[in-house]
């Protein structure tokens, strides 16, 4: 019984929103690995514009809802997604033909590519905050639960409850669907394979009669739709305001360097290892071990490593671990 | 410099005296002063990018740490403070040191292999343990010490002039460590490793209150200039201000402004004058050779890696003096103040827009760019006045839209940035 | 009338020309050898006939129409087919999905040259779902050609095809470019192996400092004392 509850509350506080938190961070960094594998650079203006596509998605939300729109039971935000994709979709292939084609045409060094991302990183900072301001904004609505832990109690009879949100379920779901579509895409069709022989082989891509500006305008397109199911997902899950979007950078180049930046498969894989290590980190445990431990030797401090307020520590050591211990990542990207 | 670069510097007068008689000679001259500490921060950011192509976009971390020296350096000591756990904090500290060194010096000694990791681990977590048993009860105590007015341990209480080397100490220090373990890295990765680094910085003063009473600030730091009351008490200099047909009260705070901008223009001129000592200098040249073909400065015997962690050092001190001048100008620390938006990247747009690689046109940038940063908000605000000036009084978007004047800094910076990029990626002084 | 051919080609990458008034011809399913020593501007002359250079003077030419402004990308589906000397290949890709990249540009059904390919390089056929980049060189150099052959071109245009293999493998190399350029598909091609290839060569190009020195068929030019004591080493 003990034991029960310990696995429980683990789950609770600390499996169940790694859990969400990885596959948000999962879908960010696959769109940060997509951008290096495809144009070369690391794009630091993707925390903004997973702000940006949540805005957008935000405002359709609110829009949906004063029709009298919902979904019932799921986030009204859902039905936003399609139109949300579709404008950020426009925004980043617009940013892609005023500044980095250019730079792309003169053969640019990758990091005065980095430097121009920090302007469209500013310019969209600025319009989000312009637009939607800079305060907290909550557009969740529908079923708050799938589970709540009084509920939880009262079906299994444990001290301990095990509280589901929509979000987290959502969450797992939509990136199960997402990553799974992606990887279709890029195994399977065409024009997924010529992604992945333009990423690899740039020049013999060429020869082959690859058309490198459909695959960057297929590229940016995909990593549109990435961000802002990422951003919305976070959104739903916590709250949106524009400086944590840009705060999600650290975390989400993170997990796409730990995977092996380049390599999807890595992005995902590193998405988990830094949701579960901050997560994990920053949790008091106090609860946990005091089921597990006899009466005795239970702890009498909260057991926390780390204040969650240095949770950027923990996916900064895991990132300087692994740059130094294996600096091309888990899965060997394509980091020359 | 050129005949170009001249006539720009003889605008940043003429920008002062405008918004001296157009706005208020108190705003100009406090544009001034933070324009000469940009300035500063833009010599530190260039030293790295311009000389070395160092990709540093952790300017904020260590703009802080030289604020943090002011705090540690000018404050009183908090006795109450010490006695209570200040030696037991210090005791932890070394402890966790020794922890780590240890760790380093098992994974130098022993074997690679399974065991190896596994006593690592062991000892790591052993000794994290141990250090948290130590450093947390007198962590408690201190910040439990008067919470209201200290709850940490205050300062040497010297005077806060000496606080500016010790930033750059402290900064110098920090970035050492940094270039020890991310600087073999690629541009992107050290950038990364570097903003890291910045943000957790933040987090630390932030949270460590018996350090920097985190969010409650430290305020009144004592200054290197008189104070304004006491300027109005003083009638010989009430009775020169009223002798310009200023009232005391505008007198004082414009001579205060004044005391810190000779203050800030000696540092700036001494840095310049040894800047460009260095960039002219032997040891310059091989940088600028290291920066333009690494592999071929490598092949002739320059040992690129040793050079990289000097330069870097030496410009994260030069941005940790600024972080320290800055502080003591504000007089206060507020840890939540510190945005990389405004402290990191506005110092990277200053780089680019002056020119890098030049030292004059770091300075220039950090002065052209803090002042539009300030005067585009009252710009972007007028812009929105008659923007909507066809809207009703009480409209919505009208409201909203003035209210987002001030958003448009990052946008305006932002573009400026691209636009700099694009078309003159040199910059305004372009490196010779 | 030569099916393709780079006809005075004049050009280099910076200020100095490398080739200087450089003709190449190939006919119609013959072999064409370009030899020379190093730094006689081979590999250049070749990246000049794909587009891959900018000419000051001459021209371009396939099957009578002048290409010489052409991209590379656009003489793909002129019926050019080029592989390079090194990073011929996707690493990261399948075998099957090298082949298939090849064939990027066909929307017709492409298995059968698919079959072609595995006919002639049964080895791929096996390792069809291997990543190229395990592969060893030699294997390497069969998904190289493989993946220009899906093109269906009309020239096969080769930058030292046996670089690095071994000399068993070398020879079977040749063996089957001989097959591929008796399937009607022209064969232009840059050897270190002047020797060898000259064996195997309709017509051989032996250039010197970007400027052609011998022009004839493989076996006068392996006949020609000239050549072979200034060139093929006696």
């Amino acid at each position: 019984m003990e034991a029960l509850n310990a696995i429980v509350a683990l789950s609770n506080f600390v499996l169940v929103p790694a859990i969400a938190y990885g596959s948000q961070l999962a879908l960010g960094a696959l769109g940060v690995t997509l951008i290096y594998g495809i144009l070369r650079f690391s794009n630091f203006a993707h925390g903004d514009t997973m702000a940006f596509g949540t805005m957008v998605a935000i405002l359709f939300t609110w829009w949906l809802q004063s029709m009298g729109v919902s979904l019932g039971p799921l986030p009204t935000a859902l039905l936003a997604l399609p139109a949300a994709i579709a404008v950020t979709a426009l925004l980043l292939l617009g940013t892609d033909r005023l500044v980095y084609r250019f730079y792309r045409a003169q053969k640019a060094v990758p990091v005065i590519m980095v430097i121009a991302s920090f302007g469209v990183m500013l310019v969209l900072n600025g319009v989000v905050r312009l637009i939607i301001g800079p305060g907290d904004q909550r557009f969740a609505d529908g079923e708050r639960f799938i589970i709540t832990a009084l509920d939880f109690r009262r079906m299994t009879g444990l001290d301990e409850g095990l509280a589901i949100k929509t979000t987290q379920g959502l969450t797992l779901v939509t990136a199960v669907i997402v990553v799974a579509a992606l990887f279709w895409f890029l195994n399977r069709t065409r024009t997924g394979k010529s992604m992945r022989a333009f990423s690899d082989n740039e020049d013999l891509a060429l020869l082959s009669g690859i058309n490198p500006e459909r695959v960057v305008a297929i590229t940016w397109i995909i990593v549109a739709g990435l961000a802002v199911i990422a951003g919305v997902l976070y959104g739903l899950d916590k709250s949106f305001k524009p400086f944590t979007y840009f705060q999600l950078l650290l975390p989400v180049f993170a997990s796409a360097i730990v995977g092996g930046l380049g390599n999807p498969l890595g992005a995902i894989v590193g998405g988990y290892i830094i949701a579960f290590s901050e997560v994990g980190l920053t949790y008091a445990w106090k609860k946990v071990l005091g089921y597990l431990m006899p009466e005795s030797l239970a702890p009498d401090g909260l057991v926390q490593l780390l204040s969650t307020d240095y949770k950027f520590a923990v996916s900064f050591v895991i990132l300087v671990l692994v740059l130094l211990f294996r600096p091309t990542g888990l899965f060997r990207g394509k980091a020359v | 410099m050129t005949t170009r670069g001249y006539l720009l510097f003889a605008l940043i007068p003429v920008m002062i005296i405008g918004v001296g008689t157009l706005q208020s000679w108190n705003l100009a001259l406090a544009i001034l002063n933070m324009g000469l500490i940009s300035a500063i921060m833009a010599l530190g950011v260039n030293m790295q990018w311009g000389y070395a192509g160092l990709f540093n976009i952790g300017v904020m971390g260590f703009l802080a740490l030289g604020g943090l020296a002011a705090v540690i350096v000018s404050m009183p000591p908090v006795g109450g403070a010490w006695a209570a756990g200040g030696l037991r904090v210090l005791l932890g500290l070394a402890f966790g040191a020794a922890t780590i060194a240890g760790a380093v010096a098992l994974y130098k000694r022993m074997a690679p292999g399974r065991k190896r990791a596994l006593v690592l681990a062991v000892f790591v977590v052993i000794g994290f343990f141990v250090y948290r048993a130590i450093f947390d009860p007198a962590v408690q105590a201190i910040e439990g010490y008067n919470p209201a007015t200290s709850g940490y341990l205050g300062g040497l209480g010297l005077p806060i002039l000496f606080a500016w080397p010790v930033g750059a100490l402290f900064a110098a220090g920090a970035a050492w460590l940094i270039a020890k373990t991310a600087l073999g890295l690629r541009s992107d990765y050290l950038a990364i490793a570097t903003l890291g680094i910045s943000e957790i910085i933040i987090a630390m003063l932030k949270n460590e209150d018996w350090l920097s009473r985190g969010v409650k600030n430290v305020v009144g730091l004592p200054r290197p200039v008189p104070y304004e009351v006491d300027l109005q008490k003083s009638p010989g200099f009430v009775d020169f201000v009223t002798g310009y047909g200023m009232d005391p009260a505008e007198g004082s705070s414009i001579a205060v402004k004044l005391a810190y901008a000779a203050l800030f223009l000696v540092v700036l001129a001494i840095l310049i004058w040894l800047s460009e000592k260095a960039l002219n200098s032997p040891w310059g040249r091989m940088m600028r050779a290291i920066r333009d073909n690494e592999t071929a400065a490598e092949a002739m015997g320059k040992d690129v890696k040793r050079r990289h962690l000097q330069v870097f050092v030496l410009g994260s001190a030069v941005i940790g003096l600024a972080g320290a001048m800055m502080t003591t100008l504000d007089g206060q620390l507020t840890p939540a103040s510190y945005q990389p938006l405004r402290f990191t990247f506005l110092i990277w747009v200053m780089v680019i827009v002056g020119g890098s690689g030049n030292n004059w046109g770091a300075v220039l940038g950090g002065f052209f760019i803090w002042f539009f940063w300030v005067e585009v908000e009252p710009m972007g605000r007028w812009a929105m006045d008659l923007l909507t000036s066809g809207l009703a009084e009480d409209s919505a978007l009208r409201a909203h839209l003035l209210d987002s004047a001030a958003h448009m800094r990052l946008l305006t910076m932002g573009l400026i940035l691209l636009l700099v990029l694009r078309f003159s990626p040199r910059g305004l002084i372009p490196e010779r | 009338m030569s099916f393709l051919i780079g006809e005075n080609m004049t050009g280099g990458y910076g200020a100095a020309d490398i080739l200087h008034e450089c003709t190449v011809a190939v006919e119609k399913g013959e072999i064409a050898v370009i030899v020379g020593p190093n730094g006689a501007g081979k590999s250049t002359a070749m990246k000049a006939i794909f587009g891959m250079l900018k000419l000051r003077r001459g021209a371009v030419r396939i099957d009578g129409e002048d290409i010489t402004r052409l991209s590379p990308q656009a003489r793909v589906p002129k019926g050019m087919a080029f592989v390079p000397q090194t990073n011929n290949v996707f690493t990261s890709l399948s075998v099957e999905e090298n082949l298939e990249m090849g064939a990027y540009l066909r929307r017709d059904d492409i298995s059968g040259t698919m079959e072609q390919v595995y006919e002639l390089f049964p080895i791929l056929r096996e390792k069809r779902r291997q990543a190229a980049g395990e592969l060893s060189g030699g294997q390497r150099q069969q998904v190289a050609v493989g993946r220009a052959l899906m093109t269906q071109p009309k020239v096969l245009m080769l930058d030292e095809p046996t670089a690095g293999v071994s000399p068993i493998v070398m020879d079977e190399l040749f063996d089957r470019i001989i097959e591929v350029a008796r399937s009607g598909i022209s064969i232009l091609m840059v050897e270190q192996n002047a020797r060898q290839a000259l064996e195997i060569a309709d017509k051989g190009y032996v250039l010197v400092q970007g400027a052609n020195r011998y022009t004839d068929t493989g076996q006068a030019l392996l006949a020609d004392p000239d050549v072979r004591k200034s060139f093929l080493g006696g």
